[in-house]
């Protein structure tokens, strides 16, 4: 019986949506829409989904919105700053960067030719992903951002995706291919313009080559009002560093994905996060390390501030596979909650099947540490400043780890903007 | 300066202050020693402003204040400062960061302009060198990491920092070895003036070695019973307390 209403609600969800047109290849469609086909929404018994209930999403009229709205760029953009732009899944440019340096491919998915999306799909899995599967069969468009080999991009990439309209769903792909020894920088930031019940579903397919050096600046704040599922899924080649700052400041309902398969030796891996919610606010954010081989190392740090009645969901799991001798993998999560009513759940997972590793995982929630505001007070701050000084002071350990100085100009003006205090 | 009157405080229900009168003038240092358990640190806690103590009777003028009237950062604003007895570790917020936002949040208070990053810097590199504080402590994060020496030292500098008209040391000397005594000694006779006034909380005589105080007072059971030149702080290390609690007793 639920089944049956669950199914209803998906077919209802995907019926005015338009199939994609994108030129990879029909069979992963397919797939997708078998996908579909058999699948419903998640629900909370899945361990996946255990804590974020996704049934406001499922229950938006959706469609694919058409319109271009007269939207205004980020302040935060220099002139040094690739800016490539898509509104609600679709390229706008119009408000994008023409001229490429040299050393760079980039294209809409679009305008590319099936033999160029070849990697389209071949990180994710399909199977019983519910919302990989609406992505695959419903992009619209998204960005192929192609490094060459031996290419240090100094300009950063900064990939914006907005979302406007009300009972939008926008479906975007990308791939971002890092050669060997290349290096770049990119940004994605998402946020929203007059949206509301919309919702943004985004996969970005990651290749780090070998000897590569690639650092992602994922900076969320889509209004309030608004969904969000986003993956990242990460193939790292021998000798590769790859860096994720992952920031999030806004929107009802985010769920980020970020899965990383560490395919050879003497990787680096970095995932950073901060979340400051607040209001009724939920963030999940689900990571995925897996160690295949030797002599890697991994860091994960992620810190939350939660006020208000806002949720948070952390759930890290760190594989260390038999063969994966040697590695280095530490797993941290930090929460502050701010009030009576916020919560946190937060599930490190460590799985390790080799014997000789050196790894930790912890998790603390706590509240604002009383005597330390005291303490502040007694010399004169306010209640305010002091707590708003500690808050900083906690979530900045994540913040600091953002080394371009532009974005973290527009961090600290979101949060100005957001909760009234700076660090 | 500040004149305490009869002033019950209990934590818990449980009564620890049983009429204490104390009244300190300008350009004074008042010693106030006793044994463990006779109510010093709630005396400083009170006087502070922390919420868990419950002032059941009595007063506390402070320069014509109702200073139990006002909220702790306003009894910092209005120039009371108090030097924990163990100072708290604040990961992540740096010593000046918070002293500059401390400062200006007094000099706002006071209806005074915000200082200058540089006139800040040469507060911070003048005060700092009174208590042989290392330029690089004071940029750390707040007493994270510091040893007990240095922890007590911090407290000096913010304390040379806020220029306040009334400290209140407590237990300052405790755990410190005889250099860092002598430096944070040092501190506070330099920073002593004909318009401050400090109250210094010990367990030990030691202290009063290196700052000589004008009275003497013994805290007990809740109440000041004795007071006395600085004479009577030697008198007390070497006869311990039990003759004092032998007179009270008696009364």
């Amino acid at each position: 019986m639920n089944d049956t209403i669950q199914q209803n609600k998906l077919a209802l969800f995907t019926e005015n949506l338009t199939l994609s047109s994108l030129a990879f290849s029909n069979e992963l469609k397919n797939d997708a829409l078998t996908v579909l086909a058999t699948n419903d929404f998640p629900t909370t018994r899945q361990e996946d989904w255990k804590y974020t209930r996704v049934g406001r999403i499922a229950s938006i009229k959706s469609a694919q919105n058409q319109q271009n709205s007269s939207l205004s760029l980020p302040e935060m953009v220099d002139d040094s700053t690739l800016l490539f732009v898509f509104e609600n899944g679709r390229f706008r440019a119009d408000l994008s960067s023409s001229t490429i340096p040299t050393g760079i491919k980039i294209n809409t998915l679009s305008s590319c030719k099936s033999d160029e999306l070849s990697l389209v799909g071949s990180l994710v899995k399909l199977e019983n992903q519910v919302f990989t599967a609406l992505n695959t069969a419903y992009a619209s468009d998204g960005i192929l951002i192609h490094i060459e080999r031996n290419q240090k991009i100094t300009a950063s990439i900064h990939v914006l995706n907005i979302l406007s309209g009300e009972n939008t769903a926008s479906f975007t792909r990308n791939l971002i291919v890092c050669d060997d020894f290349s290096q770049a920088h990119i940004v994605q930031e998402y946020r929203s313009q007059g949206a509301n019940l919309s919702v943004n579903n985004v996969i970005t397919e990651v290749f780090v080559g070998a000897n590569a050096n690639l650092t992602i600046d994922k900076i969320q704040h889509e209004e309030q009002g608004n969904f969000a599922v986003l993956t990242e899924q990460v193939d790292q080649k021998k000798d590769s560093t790859f860096t994720i700052n992952t920031i999030t400041l806004d929107g009802t309902l985010v769920r980020n994905n970020l899965n990383i398969e560490v395919n050879g030796s003497n990787c680096e891996s970095n995932l950073n996060g901060a979340y400051l919610l607040k209001d009724n606010q939920h963030v999940d954010n689900h990571t995925i390390v897996d160690h295949k081989v030797a002599h890697c190392l991994s860091n994960e740090l992620y810190k939350g501030v939660i006020y208000d009645k806002a949720t948070a969901v952390f759930n890290g799991k760190v594989f260390v596979r038999k063969d994966a001798q040697k590695i280095n993998a530490f797993q941290s999560n930090g929460n502050v909650l701010m009030s009576d009513d916020a919560s946190v759940n937060s599930k490190p997972e460590l799985e390790i099947y080799a014997d000789d590793v050196k790894c930790s995982h912890g998790s603390t929630t706590g509240q604002l540490d009383d005597e330390a505001i005291f303490y502040l007070r007694a010399r004169g701050l306010s209640e305010k400043a002091a707590r708003n000084l500690m808050v900083s002071a906690f979530i900045g350990d994540v913040l600091d780890k953002i080394e371009n100085p532009s974005v973290l100009q527009m961090v600290q003006t979101i949060i100005q903007k957001k909760h009234g205090w700076e660090f | 300066m500040i004149k305490i009157t009869n002033l019950h405080a209990s934590i818990d229900g449980k009564e620890i202050l049983k009429g204490l009168n104390l009244e300190v003038k300008a350009g004074e240092v008042h010693a106030i020693m006793g044994p463990n358990g006779a109510g010093k640190s709630t005396l400083a806690s009170v006087l502070a402003g922390r919420e868990e103590y419950e002032v059941t009777e009595g007063s506390v003028d402070f320069d014509g204040q109702d200073l139990l009237e006002l909220s702790t950062e306003d009894r910092a604003r209005e120039g009371l400062f108090l030097a924990f007895q163990y100072p708290v570790e604040i990961p992540g917020v740096s010593n000046v960061n918070f002293l500059r936002t401390a400062l200006n949040e007094i000099r706002e208070y006071r209806g005074q302009e915000q200082i200058s990053a540089k006139d800040f810097m040469a507060l911070v590199r003048e005060k700092s060198a009174i208590v042989e504080l290392d330029a690089k402590l004071a940029s750390r994060s707040v007493n994270e990491g510091f040893s007990g020496g240095e922890k007590k030292r911090n407290e000096i500098f913010q304390m040379a920092m806020l220029a306040p008209k009334l400290a209140i040391l407590d237990e300052t000397d405790s755990g410190l070895d005889i250099d860092a005594l002598r430096i944070v000694a040092n501190g506070v006779n330099t920073l002593k003036s004909p318009n401050n006034a400090t109250i210094v909380i010990t367990h030990y005589q030691r202290l009063l070695d290196y700052i000589v105080p004008d009275f003497v007072h013994v805290l007990y059971n809740g109440k000041i019973v004795k007071s006395g030149p600085k004479e009577l702080a030697l008198e007390l290390e070497e006869k311990g307390y039990d003759w004092i609690k032998a007179e009270v007793d008696a009364q």
